[in-house]
């Protein structure tokens, strides 16, 4: 019973979280603290472990809150839960692109999407950027300005303008690069 | 069969190395399918990941099951979406059974700040080779400062933006055509 009870919680997160994986996080404080399901620090342990751990966030804290509530299946189905939405949505949106690929007036909505893609993704990276090579936001008593990450963001960047080569290179020397200087 | 795996091993990769949310995913997946593999063009990828804003779900799934349907139908995109979620279910899984006091591990944060300022130059390339594409016309370059402007600084919905940029568009192919036809007749 818990089990259909976890996934039906799930879908219906997945259903209404529009706008990625931290739109998914009041959904979930309503579900999980304001229920009483779980407690405030459990709470915040689960909202830190899945951002700082690898894979969605979303995913991960369906997967956390299961496992918490059912162990092993819970996480499956909770997961099961939050991505059943998608996949149906998705498929269906997939299919009449497919279905509508040489309509005129699909070629054009989407010929409108792209360039508003790649402003929201310009959005994301200077997000991303604040809160990591200059602190926008975060412990602002601390400075706004670390002189490491800059000098780290420099070097990647030449070395990728210069190499290119895979993302994942990138990421990992980034990790070394935290752990031994940052 | 082979195309499945493949599907499913590629996002497991990605669903491993995405850390923080779904637009570390961007870098990885245009490696993976556009450049390395050729199944996919940068604007197909734009469109799904546009889309995949603006509906529910997490971006990272919706994207995920978008790429694998159009590579192989309903089975493409189960296997593409079992792939990301995968790691998520193997390392949590882990981490709650035997972790209590993860957050507090000082290795990790210190490793995660870095990943994030890596994060940001790939990002900086992407945007720019992005940018480069869309400001080709001059409708391109208003939707992304719009786009843009929208998000950071106006706290706009993607799902807004997506629709409101789908109607430009439409109203700029409307507009386009109808010129084409009158200078036809004269």
């Amino acid at each position: 019973m818990i089990h259909f009870e976890l996934f039906i919680m799930f879908f219906k997160i997945g259903l209404f979280a529009i706008g990625g994986g931290l739109a998914t996080l009041p959904l979930l404080k309503e579900a999980l603290l304001d229920s009483g399901r779980m407690s405030h620090g459990e709470f915040i342990d689960m909202v830190a472990i899945s951002q700082a751990t690898p894979g969605p966030i979303g995913i991960n804290m369906a997967t956390y809150a299961g496992f918490k509530a059912a162990g092993v299946t819970g996480g499956l189905i909770a997961t099961a839960g939050i991505v059943t939405p998608s996949l149906i949505i998705i498929i269906l949106i997939a299919r009449f692109m497919q279905d509508y690929a040489d309509n005129s007036i699909v070629k054009d909505a989407l010929a409108g999407i792209r360039p508003a893609a790649a402003g929201m993704i310009a959005a994301a990276g200077l997000y991303i950027f604040g809160n990591s090579v200059v602190m926008f936001d975060l412990f602002p008593s601390a400075g706004w300005f670390s002189l490491k990450t800059a000098a780290l963001f420099v070097l990647l960047g030449i070395f990728y303008l210069f190499k290119k080569g895979n993302p994942v290179f990138y990421l990992l020397a980034g990790a070394a690069a935290g752990i031994i200087f940052l | 069969m082979k195309n499945l795996i493949q599907l499913f091993t590629i996002f497991f990769r990605i669903g491993l190395f995405s850390i923080g949310g779904g637009y570390v995913m961007l870098p990885m997946l245009k490696e993976e399918v556009v450049n390395k593999r050729k199944w996919l063009t940068d604007e197909e990828i734009l469109d799904f990941y546009a889309i995949g804003q603006a509906t529910p779900g997490i971006i990272a799934v919706n994207t995920a099951t978008f790429v694998g349907y159009s590579q192989k139908g309903i089975a493409g995109s189960l296997s593409a979406t079992a792939g990301i979620v995968a790691p998520s279910i193997i390392i949590i899984t882990l981490i709650s059974a035997f972790f209590t006091e993860f957050r507090e591990v000082l290795i990790i944060q210190k490793a995660f700040a870095g990943i994030r300022v890596a994060v940001s130059v790939l990002l900086l390339f992407i945007v720019a080779g992005l940018i480069k594409k869309g400001a080709k016309y001059k409708t391109g370059v208003v939707i992304i400062l719009a786009a843009f402007a929208g998000i950071t600084f106006f706290k706009v919905s993607p799902v807004l933006i997506v629709a409101a940029s789908a109607a430009a568009g439409i109203a700029s192919g409307a507009l386009r055509r109808k010129i084409i036809r009158q200078e036809k007749k004269l």
